[in-house]
């Protein structure tokens, strides 16, 4: 049963080089017992810092600065470091985005879940594990008796998600702080571990707060939303009131980014009877031949179209990409580009070939160097295949930065004095530089915020309809990929499953595994988790489905 | 919405960084050895070989400001024509070892499995010799001149600096912006010496702090096994061991010398840890 949650005037500051800045602004909300709140927000819009608030912790740097935080009737703030300790696991427990590193790989999962119970000398051990069990099936989880005997590296992500669920629920805790649960999952496993948690946390009727950045997640799994910007509330509501009738700006804004939107790149083109651009046949590549990661992949992509590549993790999309750009050698098929055969690897290529594909990883933070300036990120480019120097080059900098919006007084930073959204600018200018025919983009948006990634987004449909640029969208995202692609490619087991093009996107019927796909994007409305069917409804995909749908 | 309008963080501190006072003082002690390495022993008066009247182990007085040694030499003379060995040799060894290992395991790291593997097979050879067993063989076979000094604690201590630059490479070369520079058709040597080097000179620079105590050590230990440099001449390490016997009696004569190595191994190590470009990526 959960307790009422009451936060009054929450201040949390951070220790920055001209003193202290503040991060959470006089923060007030209220959250009655068995309710869910969400907090939703950009990065660095003080959620985390906010939702670690109501455990009495802040993040080394930080520092509660003010404020009273009660749960029942614990005041939070007033307990010293010891009680807080009797606090955190038993009262308040807290579920972490990525299970895969909360969880110590070289001990069991058992272990691992009845230990809250045993710090807190709750129940004996075999009592916990009964309990771990019964957690286990209701949290739907395969073979309950005996999944917990496991270690963390034999369960997938979605059932370790899970199983730390189990972990924060053993000591039946008041409070359950969700933080971003589900963001690091696929679309598909998404769903499953929202309806557990959905499940576990209404019979219970335990109080939660669900920290996340995707509204239509939120919009499933709670009674209400608390909108924050820059560490200040700017909405709190119901969800049903924040998602049809947003009264904040900002929300609105929010909202706006998180709905699907088809973006004009310009007549769709990939019809007409020109030679190719890009046409990959027969496509394998594998970790020698007993372990294929692709197979007999086909792909035609014209000048100045847009394809997307969706699938789950491990389908074998990037791998395609990695092929494409020479850094993984085939093993068997061709790669023709513009008429030309491609070598197998990087050093067979010739520097024009190079040229004119360039590669936009997902994770802007180490696809610049650090110790570089962004100028001399966008000059090598610039140097190396044009030979340009002095006035021009600073000239073609300053173009090329203006290109991605960014202000020129950039060009002098380190990638560290950058947010996200910028570095992925940077990362786009910087394979705009070589002015290629083709950008392979690997997740470009995944890592960004709803808002900063349609901002992206915008800026590439931009480019492609000024510069006639070509891209390969790698995506797990189909709302992203349909958003900016004139074709869909759906993978699964590193082969190609169906071809859909733009005009067939609403038409079916598609491709079982396409369907799925497209069923499990969460949508932006309330109840949208209780209408999708049951994903264990679809029957388990067998490379062999004949494909069913291509353009 | 536009994340370019946005507030953009404060700018991160300028390039040229202000230097603490602490890498200046270290600076200057470091400076100071240098100067008394190159100029020190022909401003002595005594050039400390004469043993002359004075007590052994005498203590700190006008004539004698470090005292004497054990054959009642003048310690200070002996700690400043020392200067030249311990820095000269120890510091250049230190600055071989970490450099050609750090050039190496760059190449390593950039480069095919096959000379990785040569490579590393190679420097584990090397590791698998014991130090002062070729260090003897060196010295038997080519004497113990300077060079010969530099160039055994050079190769002793080449395996640990390339396998740490290596596997700190290892996960640079990982790197998506690696890989880019890679797809753009960059060389080898652009890629160990542009993407990758300035990814890991930090930790190689506090490694070589590290290795430089161990080089002085060395060098000490040879000295006492008669290997090193050769008596009447010493390094520091070799005065503090000639001078052992004045332990319990707390003479300047072993006190001065062991200064002489802290101050200078501290000198190193502080300098090191307080550049600007480490403060700044420990700040981010």
């Amino acid at each position: 049963m959960g307790a009422l949650v009451t936060v009054s005037g929450l201040n949390v500051v951070a220790q920055g080089r001209d003193g202290e800045q503040p991060i959470v602004r006089d923060l007030s909300f209220g959250i009655a017992a068995g309710e869910v709140l969400a907090l939703i927000g950009e990065s660095g819009s003080g959620k985390t810092t906010t939702a670690l608030a109501l455990m009495g912790h802040a993040r080394t740097g930080c520092r509660i600065a003010g404020g009273s935080i009660r749960i029942g009737d614990t005041d939070v703030l007033a307990l010293d470091a010891a009680q807080q300790r009797a606090l955190r696991g038993r009262t308040v427990a807290y579920i972490a985005q990525s299970a895969a590193a909360s969880f110590n790989p070289s001990r069991t999962i058992m272990d691992q879940v009845v230990e809250p119970a045993r710090i807190h000398k709750l129940m004996p051990r075999a009592e916990a594990e009964a309990k771990a069990v019964a957690l286990f099936r209701e949290l739907a989880l395969p073979d309950p008796a005996h999944i917990g005997a496991r270690y963390p590296h034999q369960v997938s992500g979605g059932q370790l998600q899970r199983l730390m669920a189990a972990m924060a629920l053993i000591s039946d805790p008041e409070l359950v702080i969700l933080d971003e649960p589900t963001t690091a999952l696929d679309v598909t496993t998404q769903i499953e571990v929202l309806r557990a948690f959905r499940r576990v946390v209404r019979e219970r009727r335990t109080t939660a707060v669900y920290v996340s950045h995707d509204l239509a997640v939120v919009a499933q799994m709670a009674d209400h939303i608390l909108v924050l910007r820059d560490g200040a509330m700017r909405e709190l509501g119901r969800t049903g009131q924040i998602i049809q009738a947003p009264r904040n700006d900002y929300t609105q804004s929010l909202l706006a980014a998180a709905q699907p939107r088809q973006r004009d790149a310009g007549p769709a083109r990939g019809t007409t009877d020109e030679r190719p651009l890009l046409q990959v046949s027969g496509l394998g590549c594998g970790y020698g031949a007993a372990k294929p990661i692709l197979q007999d992949i086909d792909l035609t992509l014209h000048r100045g179209q847009a394809i997307g590549v969706i699938g789950e993790s491990g389908s074998g999309k990037t791998t395609l990409a990695r092929a494409i750009a020479g850094l993984i050698a085939p093993s068997s098929g061709h790669i023709v580009f513009d008429g030309r055969e491609l070598g197998p690897a990087l050093n067979r290529r010739s520097k024009e070939d190079l040229r004119r594909i360039q590669i936009v990883f997902q994770m802007a933070d180490t696809a610049l160097n650090p110790s570089h300036t962004i100028e001399r990120i966008l000059a090598r480019p610039l140097q190396f295949y044009r030979g340009l120097r002095g006035e021009a080059l600073r000239a073609r900098i300053a173009q090329l930065l203006d290109l991605v919006q960014l202000p020129a007084t950039l060009a002098q930073r380190l990638p560290g004095g950058l947010s996200g959204g910028q570095k992925q600018r940077v990362n786009l200018a910087r394979a705009l530089a070589a002015e290629p025919d083709l950008i392979l983009c690997d997740e470009v948006t995944s890592a960004l915020d709803t808002v900063v990634g349609a901002a992206v987004l915008d800026l590439m449909a931009q480019l492609r309809r000024e510069l006639g640029v070509s891209y390969l969208f790698i995506s797990h995202d189909l709302h992203t990929v349909r958003s900016v692609c004139d074709e869909i490619v759906v993978m699964q087991h590193g082969r190609k499953l169906a071809q859909v093009a733009r005009a067939d996107f609403e038409r079916g019927p598609h491709h079982p595994y396409y369907e799925l796909l497209a069923r499990s994007v969460p949508e932006l409305r309330c109840g949208w988790l209780d209408d999708v069917a049951d994903v264990r409804d679809v029957p388990a995909l067998a490379p062999s489905v004949p494909v069913l749908s291509t353009p | 919405m536009n994340d370019a309008t946005l507030p953009v963080p404060a700018p991160a501190r300028s390039r040229r960084a202000r230097i603490g006072p602490l890498a200046w003082a270290s600076a200057a002690v470091l400076l100071f050895w240098l100067v008394a390495a190159l100029v020190g022993p022909s401003l002595l008066s005594d050039s400390g070989g004469s043993m002359g009247e004075a007590a052994v182990f005498a203590p700190m007085s006008a004539a004698h400001w470090f005292g004497t040694d054990f054959l009642g030499r003048d310690v200070f003379a002996r700690v400043v024509q020392g200067t030249r060995y311990t820095v000269g040799v120890a510091l250049t060894a230190t600055l071989l070892a970490s450099g050609m290992g750090t050039l190496l395991a760059l190449l390593a790291a950039a480069s095919g499995r096959w000379i990785d593997a040569l490579l590393s097979r190679a420097v584990d050879t090397l590791t698998s010799v014991p130090g002062k067993m070729f260090a003897l063989i060196m010295v038997a076979a080519f004497g113990s001149a300077m060079p010969t000094l530099v160039a055994t604690a050079a190769l002793i201590y080449l395996p640990g600096a390339y396998r740490i630059a290596r596997s700190l490479a290892v996960n640079i070369d990982a790197m998506d912006y690696v890989t880019v520079a890679r797809t753009r058709g960059e060389g080898r040597l652009y890629i160990m010496l542009h993407e990758i080097l300035p990814n890991i000179v930090g930790p190689m620079a506090a490694d070589l702090g590290l290795r430089f105590v161990y080089v002085v050590l060395l060098l000490a230990s040879l000295s006492f096994l008669g290997l090193g440099v050769q008596p009447p001449a010493a390094d520091w390490g070799s005065l503090v061991r000639e001078n052992i016997g004045a332990l319990p009696l707390g003479s300047a004569a072993i006190v001065m010398p062991a200064l002489a190595i802290a101050s200078l191994t501290i000198a190193v190590n502080l300098l090191i840890d307080n550049l600007p470009g480490r403060s700044a990526r420990g700040e981010r």
